[in-house]
């Protein structure tokens, strides 16, 4: 701190919090601002040459208005695939902390492999696990699982499956962290005052692990709300989200003002939510 | 006020034994019998097994072979959280999610009591916490940390309260003090009471009877003054205290009933040893004697004990401690032993290193151990 103080004199908070936030200003703040003035400007202009900023609020009522089975759809599909997350989620990272002994750096390795290759190619690989001529589909319709013209691809089934695989490891990790720091004594000791294995589950290692749990749903949640992907290529028209909406109207349809309402109100959505769920779930200091 | 009350029952150990699964043996077939209402401490150094045997008690370890009651009821292989006794943990446990008042009121909550408010506010009085009742544990000094854990267990009124080194984590001042207030609180709920601790002065203070246990085993159980005055073994002699171990060799015996003595020959003097502090039938034998009742005094005055004394010791070292001495002596044959000797002024001063002096002591105080023991066994490291 001292050497520090040296270089950069009494500031040097200020010199180190510089950088990063010059590229807030940059790459966060000013493309920000960008999409609320396109949120509010005349549709009639074009992206070539450009839109002028009218205090346009008729896109977001029309955006509301057209799209709203969208972004219902989007919190749905999201918040399927987090309580799923959360189920497989919660029991692999209890295991991994509690249970998995020597094994336990392994299996932390093994979650976070899906990473190494790209989300889209994995995602693309499920299109194929999935396709209506491949063994799977097949294996199904002979155990008489799916009936003569079953079909999981394209299948709402299948976007949100896809949303949990690709989600997955962000819930895994945050609540490892807060499970993996819980005293295995504390489960001794509540076993020692009369508390049956479910009972010191509900009582004390659930209580403990909630920073994990809210970490790790946000964590899930948000991106899965604003995912296009999975639904591009696991989907139908019908299984549209909200984020293949915006794509749509951002490259197919050049309709920025309408796209970039869209988004906003996403985002206000989103941030709404989590600051309601953050409280009701008493973990303020996370944020 | 009691929390005794309803039939209860000693608590039994009946051949335990602990085998984990690589081998290591912890508890080597225990009987134990602790009476209903005790104050029993479990005396060893790390690694005898006495936290074994009180996980055992406790449920959270199998048991291998042997069996544990209370009373009439087997507890051997029940549940932990179906046994009537209670823990109070190491570093305590307690539940950082959990107001204070929230932690004590667990153990009844769970058990079916919807609104314990009333038990909790007596067990928060009796463990002067009625001001924390609402803080976090966090929040609490050490010192307040162990009460909570002692509430916490206590307000269940279980058979046998088990307590795994509680005061282990306490510095010495607050450890004494510690150890005064549980004793208080023990005759006051009369529960009965196992204590684990490798702090032999906190099993003797607090203790009504104390099991010191070595590899697995009980080397002595008996009352404070009867194992530190009458130690059956080395190991108990060393490790509850200091002693001066003198090798010896039996010349005789004299009188009868409890009058009897055994002559021990120790290079050249005969010193007699009561029959009832004879622990070996062997010719040879240690002779021990506490450092604190051995008498010196310089050559050609006189030293109050009956009996022969030992002439041609020499003082090697002086270390003057306040309250007492503590004087390392060559004796003729080159062994050095330890006197403590009270600063009572009597003597007007020191005596200095290099003085030659007289050793004695009241034959009542030595004992005879087996000469096949380790003098060694038991001597620990001041920590």
């Amino acid at each position: 701190m001292e050497a520090l103080q040296r270089v950069f004199g009494k500031n040097s908070a200020y010199w180190l919090i510089g950088p990063a936030a010059v590229w807030l200003a940059v790459f966060f703040a000013f493309p920000m601002l960008s999409l609320l003035s396109t949120s509010l400007s005349d549709p009639s202009g074009s992206p070539i040459y450009g839109y002028t900023m009218t205090w346009e609020l008729q896109n977001y009522v029309e955006a509301v208005g057209d799209y709203w089975p969208y972004m219902v759809r989007s919190l749905w599909y999201a918040g399927i695939a987090t309580l799923l997350c959360l189920i497989l989620g919660y029991t692999l990272a209890y295991a991994i902390a509690f249970k998995a002994g020597r094994w336990k750096n392994v299996m932390l390795v093994l979650v976070v492999a899906p990473f190494f290759t790209s989300f889209l190619v994995r995602t693309l690989s499920w299109k194929l696990i999935l396709a209506d001529n491949g063994w799977l589909v097949e294996s199904l319709k002979w155990l008489h699982v799916l009936g003569e013209d079953g079909r999981l691809l394209a299948t709402p089934f299948a976007v949100i499956m896809g949303l949990t695989y690709n989600f997955l490891p962000f819930m895994i990790l945050p609540l490892y962290t807060s499970l993996e720091k819980i005293d295995p004594r504390l489960n001794e000791a509540a076993a020692d005052l009369y508390s049956t294995p479910w009972q010191r589950f509900t009582k004390v290692i659930w209580p403990l692990s909630l920073p994990g749990v809210v970490g790790g749903t946000l964590l899930t949640f948000i991106p899965a709300s604003g995912d296009y992907i999975n639904s591009d290529l696991l989907g139908n028209p019908n299984t549209q989200m909200v984020g293949n909406k915006i794509q749509t109207l951002f490259t197919d349809a050049s309709d920025y003002p309408h796209a970039a309402a869209l988004s906003v109100i996403l985002m206000v959505l989103i941030v709404g939510m989590v600051l309601f769920y953050v409280r009701r779930a008493g973990t303020e200091d996370l944020l | 006020m009691s929390l005794a009350d309803g039939v209860r029952g000693d608590l039994k150990l009946t051949g335990l034994h602990k085998r984990y699964p690589n081998g290591f043996v912890a508890v080597q077939s225990l009987d134990l019998v602790i009476p209903q209402g005790s104050f029993f401490a479990l005396l060893g150094p790390s690694g005898c097994g006495k936290t074994t045997t009180l996980r055992m008690v406790a449920g959270l370890e199998d048991v291998t072979k042997g069996s544990i009651h209370i009373g009439d009821q087997e507890i051997t292989h029940a549940k932990p959280y179906k046994r009537p006794v209670n823990t109070v943990f190491q570093n305590y446990a307690l539940f950082p999610h959990l107001t204070i008042a929230e932690n004590v009121s667990f153990g009844p909550k769970r058990r079916g009591i919807k609104d314990p408010k009333d038990s909790v506010k007596e067990i928060l009085a009796l463990t002067e916490l009625t001001e924390q009742a609402s803080k976090k544990p966090t929040q609490l000094s050490g010192g307040q940390q162990q009460r909570v854990a002692l509430a916490r267990a206590l307000i269940n009124r279980p058979d046998v309260l088990l307590l795994d080194e509680p005061l282990g984590a306490l510095d010495l001042k607050l450890r004494r003090a510690m150890q005064v207030e549980l004793k208080r609180i023990q005759e006051e709920v009369g529960l009965t009471f196992v204590h684990v601790t490798h702090d032999q002065e906190e099993a003797m203070t607090m203790a009504d009877t104390v099991a010191v246990m070595n590899e697995g085993r009980i080397e002595q159980l008996g009352a404070p003054y009867e194992l530190y005055t009458n130690p059956h073994t080395t190991f108990v002699a060393n490790f509850l205290g200091r002693t001066n171990l003198i090798k010896g060799t039996v010349v005789g015996r004299e009188g009868s009933g409890a009058d009897e003595v055994v002559k021990v020959d120790m290079y050249g003097t005969v010193a007699s040893i009561k029959a009832s502090r004879v622990h070996t039938d062997a010719k040879e034998g240690w002779i021990g004697i506490r450092p604190e009742k051995v008498l010196i005094q310089p050559e050609g005055t006189s030293i109050d004990a009956p009996g022969a004394s030992l002439p041609g010791a020499v003082v090697t070292d002086v270390s003057y401690i306040g309250v007492s001495t503590d004087y390392t002596i060559r004796m003729p044959w080159g062994q050095e032993i330890t006197c403590f000797e009270q600063n009572t002024g009597r003597r007007g001063g020191l005596i200095p290193v290099g003085t030659k002096v007289d050793v004695s002591w009241r034959p009542e105080f030595a004992f005879l151990l087996d000469s096949a023991q380790d003098a060694e066994a038991g001597i620990v490291e001041e920590d």
